[in-house]
């Protein structure tokens, strides 16, 4: 697993949006005081627009976002990624769990603008082209690990990064590490079954 | 969610010139602020974004102390052996604390300093609430559900719980907390950051506006080596504490040396628990001393209604707690 800290893409993508067009350096000016111009970095205005660059499953895409739009916002209504889920939209149920630069995190608490040059794996970027299924939803479809489905996509990111981590070790190391996943429909015992099988395949 | 202005400062000297703008707010891993933000709990004119400041991440395991940069993640903090096996209530009362995904998000500067889960502070219909909107009342307190509230550290103005499990550990164990801010650096004792409520419970810590965390130090003893997180709650994980024990011993022989003890999910701040610290020193450690040290703790309680509970289940808890402690200590039984 990549350890990325700091985002090194970020300061390239912004430096990409202040100086090249014309309409955002003006953008830049309207509303800032003499204070804000003194200080180095970008400034974004509550009213801008500005556009941000994510690497996507694999892809490389640009988009415009507002300062309040968080990433589960960006991905489903922006770049029409809808298999992230909003549950609670606060962070306390995992439905939309992505992998942040390999992290497993609540797009639905992260600011889209605050992770510019990141990248985010959803779970439509986890079959292969042919699609072919990642082995950890071949494992849920298996083991019928969900009913409604609607917490699936964040429980298979989860499962992915819990595996991973070396999180899987037992089941009860497991449903410690899924914990920030809830199933209302109860699925638990089949989603933990399915994180024990692709565990199991990966060490054999 | 309220629309903002966002900056992204380069430097620390930038972040603080910044943060210190009346309307703007510190953003680091977000799991409080953009929480707070969507409820309309906060509403800055500017977020500051210190993700950038990347020099504050690193954390070192000394054998004198322990070093933490604010920026550090939870997460990454939480699953390192090393600090597992050197202070393992550090270890336990971070990856015992919210779930992995907001462990992945959150950095430890911003985990100390988290806001109360009351739910009158977080729901903005509850017109009353004296920490959100000052001398408005407390919706708790006046006929309100209680079973989530202090019984230690309240006040007639408010009786919010400090929900944080980290903090109990870095109080249990004398640690300090770096800052820098417009009047330049200061280092304060883990105890001085967070203000009981009182009169004024919207001031929650000594950090002045534009000052920020830059850096968690915990200075290392012999009782940090055999210390206990124990945790009680309604859930086996993923939930706040109902009462918690954040505990560490120093045995010489039969005899205790040092006892620390911080109780968490009972107070409005974190709580060191010293005159049940005091009662351990220079006896046994049996579960009869243990059982009460717990009842000492927790002898300054003013419970309410819904939160008396808290009384026996804390006092349980800490007995709990340092009876594992005890089972660490090296050599014994």
């Amino acid at each position: 697993m990549t350890n990325k800290t700091a985002h090194p893409k970020a300061g390239l993508s912004r430096r990409g949006f202040l100086g090249t067009t014309g309409a955002f350096g003006t953008a830049l000016g309207i509303g800032t005081d003499k204070a804000a111009a003194q200080q180095s970095g970008p400034d974004v205005a509550a009213g801008d627009q500005p556009k941000i660059t994510l690497n996507v499953n694999g892809q490389r895409r640009t988009l415009t976002v507002e300062p309040r739009t968080t990433l589960v916002e960006a991905l489903r209504d922006t770049l029409g990624l809808t298999g992230t889920k909003i549950g609670c939209n606060q962070g306390q149920c995992g439905a939309c769990t992505v992998l942040l630069d390999d992290r497993p995190v609540n797009s639905c608490l992260t600011l889209a603008l605050s992770v510019d040059g990141a990248e985010v794996v959803t779970v439509e970027g986890l079959a292969d082209p042919a699609g072919k299924l990642h082995p950890m939803q071949q494992a849920f479809a298996e083991h019928d690990a969900f009913q409604c489905g609607y917490c699936t996509p964040g429980q298979i990111l989860s499962a992915i990064a819990c595996i991973d981590e070396g999180h899987a070790s037992d089941a009860a190391e497991i449903r410690e590490y899924m914990s920030g996943n809830l199933c209302r429909c109860g699925a638990y015992p089949n989603i933990v079954a399915a994180v024990e099988t692709v565990r199991d395949s990966k060490e054999g | 969610m309220r629309n903002f202005a966002y900056h992204r400062p380069r430097s620390l000297s930038d972040a603080i010139d910044a943060a210190s703008v009346a309307g703007a707010d510190i953003l680091a891993g977000g799991t409080t602020m953009v929480d707070l933000m969507k409820i309309g709990v906060r509403e800055p004119d500017t977020l500051v974004d210190i993700t950038g400041l990347s020099d504050l991440e690193g954390y070192d395991i000394g054998t004198d102390r322990i070093r933490f940069g604010a920026l550090a993640r939870m997460a990454k903090v939480g699953d390192d052996d090393a600090l597992k096996s050197a202070a393992p209530v550090l270890t336990e009362s971070l990856w015992k604390a919210a779930s992995p995904q907001l462990r992945h998000a959150a950095r430890l500067g911003g985990n100390i300093v988290q806001r109360t889960r009351c739910p009158y502070f977080r729901d903005t219909a509850f017109v009353q609430c004296n920490k959100r909107a000052p001398g408005s009342g407390c919706a708790a307190l006046d006929g309100g559900e209680t079973n989530l509230h202090a019984i230690l550290g309240g006040s007639k103005a408010c009786v919010a719980m400090y929900p944080g499990d980290w903090a109990q550990a870095l109080i249990a164990f004398d640690a300090k907390v770096m800052t820098q801010g417009p009047g330049g650096k200061r280092t304060i004792p883990f105890g001085d950051l967070h203000v009981l409520p009182g009169d004024t419970p919207d001031v929650e810590t000594i950090l002045e506006p534009g000052e920020i965390v830059t850096a968690i130090t915990v200075p290392v003893v012999p009782a940090l080596k055999a210390s206990h997180y124990l945790k009680a709650r309604d859930r086996e994980s993923y939930a706040f504490a109902s009462a918690s024990a954040a505990v560490g011993i120093e045995m010489d022989g039969d005899t205790v040396r040092d006892a620390r003890i911080a109780l968490g999910g009972v107070a409005s701040v974190p709580w060191r628990a010293r005159e049940a610290e005091e009662s351990l020193k220079g006896g046994p450690l049996t579960e009869e001393t243990a059982r009460e040290a717990g009842r000492i703790a927790f002898a300054g309680a003013q419970p309410l209604e819904g939160s008396a509970y808290k009384i026996r289940l804390g006092a349980d808890v800490v007995a709990g707690a340092l009876m594992t402690a005890k089972s660490r200590v090296k050599g014994a039984k």
